[in-house]
């Protein structure tokens, strides 16, 4: 049956990318432990707006947890410390009565502040504009089923496919390295026949793209993996790192 | 009544046989040679599987493509969330599937309200997209031999379904991102994230840009196109609860029917019969249980009210009852399809049960869709693979293990298969305009099987545009990019501004959400599941009070520059008003009913959907006549020349 809980937020406020941002504090009472994080700040926001104040502003779209765009650092955990959970599937039946929640944005250099908890992670989707496809256009591919592909290998890729492009593994690193992220997508494609001819140039292309985006180095202390809201495993990122020496190699 | 005017509406369907019209109409259709495309100017609006698969395919031609789209990043469009599958003729099983069985099944599971040669060029293209996506490295779920696996869905005896995991929507769609990247990374596609289309620029009655607003500054910027490109999807989100992404909007398609696209079907809209209940008034959105569950999940209310009221007082639990206790309506009802009837078919038997009084939850709008004799004759491992994601997606939200418990689930708004009115081409009333996918109403009839969205949205943008567009772009070449600064982008712009300052400047004491949360309730008491003319006239009452208390009482914080969230959901909510009224009046128009268009007057004794071919075997396009009129109502007969129209028979 429905619980009410009250807490008081802790959240960071910052009017445009340039501004110095603070946090701000402010009490909720009565929240539904059913509803969703993000509900709980709709209702946070409606109240803002009804005494006349600008709404928080952060990304969010599906609410389902595969569309990517919900971030925020909930008590120091990208996506809060759930695991496998995007914020927007978080409920606030995991949070106690007369808590205190800290709630800021990614904070990473490749994904500087918008506005508030809105980042821009545009850097992402250069990392797959510098190689994550397979160089196929529209037309004139074989029959779907001319490659046959174990089974075993279609579902490894489908498990690395899975990736959301949130940002949380950049987010979560003290090196601010999206390693987790490329080596999900090189890992996906390097296993399966169609994507397997490009691999090498692809993991180049990516990391170097990587590089000059500046993210960090991954130094594998597994953060990453920790809170990833999808679960996508550091194991991917040994297949990237064969691929990358493969690349080396070919030099 | 509406204003009826009798203008033949010509839908440039090619003349000749059902299954070769498509293939004559490549054969002769005028192209564009590469040296021209060059010096073509497209924009596409969106990027979702329609809008990135055509993005992405225009540019891989040669033509220079702009892309938007409102979110931060092309991969968030909400095609994402699709979960079950995607249809395709390709008889991989051998069970007797063909082009020709998968266009009748849609155009049957559209209750005959569907235009035929589009629908058979969709089943035509339907294998190449599988092809294409495997190519793409799309990882589709396997059999052990390595083959392509197949699963069954609503409205079909064949297993034509295409899946990977309970994601597919989301594997597709990255598909088609990465096709996209590449072509932006290659410079041949630029890219607009966060920016917002406002309006469509018209110069001599035709479409040569937009008029867009940048998210992040705040901007509104001009853009020129020798040809535009509308895949903004659906307007499921008049109804303000519904299973579509909190962005997904209608307003694109509003702009648009302003500035004279025709409206088709816009009562046309698919209650999908498993989601999960409205549980709360905070609620911001309703989440959906792919239909991929009904395969082995079997749906059933108690047979005895004082079972179910007993439920709902929190007395009972589901598995105390014992399995002559329970009512298995849809296998009662419909004993050929079972629990794998059409989603209009089993919403409304849902809505019949709980209607009725045999309800569960505590509110009593819901029914059980259980996985316990599944469990027990494949093992929970099985179930776990299937649906493993779907399930831990319902516990997280409900907080109850569906592996021990059923789950509950009550119909809700999902897709919608009225939309601007397209020709074969998918050319708009306006020339050089052009919409694609769940924005356009071109292929699910009244109703759209499942795993058909997809299907249709890639078609669209791989394998018919990019031909169909050439046949419009070829006459264009001897055209110049013509300047931003030409005075019909003036006027565009500064309606835009103007109408952005006039929401601004309201400064009453609603917020847009509680506008819209109203909007919503009216849709969905009277223009929702269960339709009547006195229902839809109270809504068309409503709304126009809706429309008022929006424009005096409205309240939006902030200024114009920079991000202002509550600023693009105003702008999106007006629309959505303008939506539900057009979508209220198709309905009251539209004596008898028809897939998701159901109106309580017109049933068979039984409570089956009851057509009127005679009279209403046509596409309805409404024209807008300007700010305060009503709109006129124009018909696009609907010739069966190919198929028998039959009442749709789910039972035998
Ligand atoms: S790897 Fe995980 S954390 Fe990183 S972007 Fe993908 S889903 Fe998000
Ligand atoms: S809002 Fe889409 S994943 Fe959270």
């Amino acid at each position: 049956m429905e619980k009410t809980i009250n807490v008081t937020l802790k959240v960071w406020r910052q009017a445009g990318p340039k501004a110095k941002g603070a946090f701000e504090l402010y009490k909720l009472d009565n929240v539904s432990t059913d509803s969703s994080f993000l509900e709980m700040l709709d209702v946070l926001n409606e109240k803002l707006i009804k005494e006349r104040k600008e709404p928080i502003v952060f990304d969010h779209d599906c609410r389902e947890g595969i569309c990517g765009m919900c971030s925020l650092y909930i008590n120091g955990h990208p996506h809060g410390k759930d695991g496998e959970t995007t914020t927007c599937q978080l409920h606030m039946r995991r949070f106690s009565d007369g808590e205190t929640i800290v709630v800021e944005p990614w904070r990473s250099a490749a994904f500087p502040v918008i506005k508030d908890l809105m980042v821009d992670r545009s850097a992402y989707d250069k990392i797959i504009q510098a190689g994550g496809y397979v160089s196929v256009n529209t037309g004139g591919v074989p029959d779907g089923n001319a490659i046959p592909i174990s089974k075993i290998k279609a579902d490894e890729a489908m498990d690395a496919a899975s990736c959301i492009g949130c940002g949380a593994c950049a987010a979560a690193c003290k090196n601010g390295s999206a390693m987790l992220f490329l080596a999900a997508k090189v890992s996906q494609l390097a296993l399966l026949p169609q994507g397997r001819v490009e691999a090498s140039a692809r993991a180049k292309a990516m990391v170097a793209k990587m590089d000059e985006l500046g993210f960090g180095n991954c130094t594998n202390t597994g953060a990453c993996e920790a809170e990833c809201p999808k679960a996508i495993s550091i194991s991917h990122i040994a297949r990237l790192n064969r691929e990358f020496l493969c690349a080396k190699f070919q030099d | 009544m509406a204003k009826i005017e009798e203008t033949k509406i010509d839908a440039k369907i090619p003349a000749g046989p059902l299954a070769e019209k498509w293939n004559y109409y490549k054969s002769h259709q005028k192209l564009v040679n590469p040296a021209n495309k060059r010096r073509l100017d497209v924009i596409v609006v969106g990027t979702g599987l329609a809008g990135a698969s055509a993005a992405a395919s225009l540019a891989e031609l040669g033509f220079n493509v702009l892309n938007f789209c409102i979110q931060d990043s092309p991969r968030r469009a909400h095609s994402i969330a699709a979960q079950g599958g995607i249809n395709a003729a390709k008889n991989y099983q051998n069970d007797g599937d063909s082009v020709y069985r998968l266009f009748y099944d849609t155009i049957k599971g559209g209750d005959y309200r569907a235009r035929e040669a589009n629908v058979h060029r969709l089943a035509e293209v339907s294998g190449n997209i599988i092809d294409q996506c495997v190519a793409q490295g799309v990882p589709f779920a396997r059999e052990y031999g390595g083959l392509l696996d197949n699963r069954s869905f609503g409205g079909a005896q064949v297993s034509r379904t295409f899946y990977a995991k309970g994601q597919t929507g989301q594997q597709l769609l990255l598909g088609a991102y990465s096709a996209l990247s590449r072509q932006i990374g290659q410079g041949k596609v630029k890219l607009y994230a966060r920016y917002e289309m406002l309006d469509v620029v018209i110069i001599d009655g035709r479409a040569r840009g937009i008029i867009a607003r940048n998210l992040v500054t705040g901007k509104v910027e001009r853009f020129f196109a020798h040809a535009v490109v509308i895949g903004t999807g659906g307007y499921g989100n008049t109804f303000f609860l519904s299973t579509n992404a909190m962005g997904s909007n209608g307003s694109a398609a509003v702009q648009i029917y302003k500035k004279g696209a025709y409206f088709s079907n816009p009562a046309y809209a698919q209650i999908h019969p498993t989601c999960i209940p409205v549980h709360g008034e905070y609620q911001s959105k309703l989440t959906l249980m792919s239909e991929s569950l009904r395969n082995d999940g079997r749906i059933w209310v108690p047979k005895k009210k004082e079972d179910a009221e007993a439920i709902r007082a929190g007395k009972l639990k589901p598995t105390d009852l014992k399995e002559e206790d329970r009512d298995y309506y849809l296998e009662r009802r419909y004993p050929a399809f079972g629990n794998l009837v059409p989603r209009d078919v089993a919403s409304r038997a849902a809505k019949e049960r709980c209607d009725a009084g045999f309800g569960v939850g505590n509110t009593g709008l819901a029914v059980y869709l259980d996985f316990s004799s599944a469990i027990e004759r494949l093992g929970e491992d099985t179930i776990r693979a299937r649906y493993g994601n779907l399930f831990q997606m319902y516990e997280k939200i409900v907080d109850d293990n569906p592996y021990k418990t059923p789950m509950m689930i009550y119909p809700a708004i999902h897709y919608t298969m009225g939309g601007i009115w397209v020709d074969y081409e998918l050319q708009t009333s306006i020339k050089g305009l052009f919409c694609i996918g769940e924005a356009n109403f071109s292929d699910h009839g009244a109703n759209r099987l499942g795993a058909s969205a997809l299907m249709q949205g890639l078609a669209d943008g791989y394998f018919v545009l990019p031909y169909t567009i050439q046949n419009y772009l070829s006459d264009q070449i001897q055209v110049p990019r013509m300047s931003t600064d030409l005075p019909e982008f003036d006027e565009a712009e500064k309606a835009v501004k103007d109408k952005i300052e006039r929401i601004m400047k309201v400064q009453g004491d609603h917020s847009v959400d509680s506008i819209h949360r109203e909007l919503g309730l009216v849709m969905w008491d009277f223009v929702g599941m269960g339709r009547n003319k006195a229902g839809l006239e109270i809504a068309l009452e409503k709304i126009k009070q809706i429309r008022e208390e929006f424009w005096t009482k409205v309240y939006v914080p902030g200024t114009t520059d920079g991000v202002n969230v509550e600023l693009e959901k105003a702008l999106r909510v007006a629309d959505f008003i303008e939506i539900g009224e057009l979508m209220a009046r198709d309905a009251l128009m539209r004596e008898e009913s028809c897939g998701g268009h159901f109106r309580e007057e017109y049933q068979t004794p039984d409570g089956e959907a009851l057509r009127n071919d005679e009279e209403f075997s046509f596409a309805s396009c409404w024209k807008y006549n300007g700010e305060g009129q009503e709109p006129t109502l124009l018909k696009e007969a609907l010739d069966y020349e190919f198929i028998q129209r039959q009442q749709r028979n789910y039972k035998a």
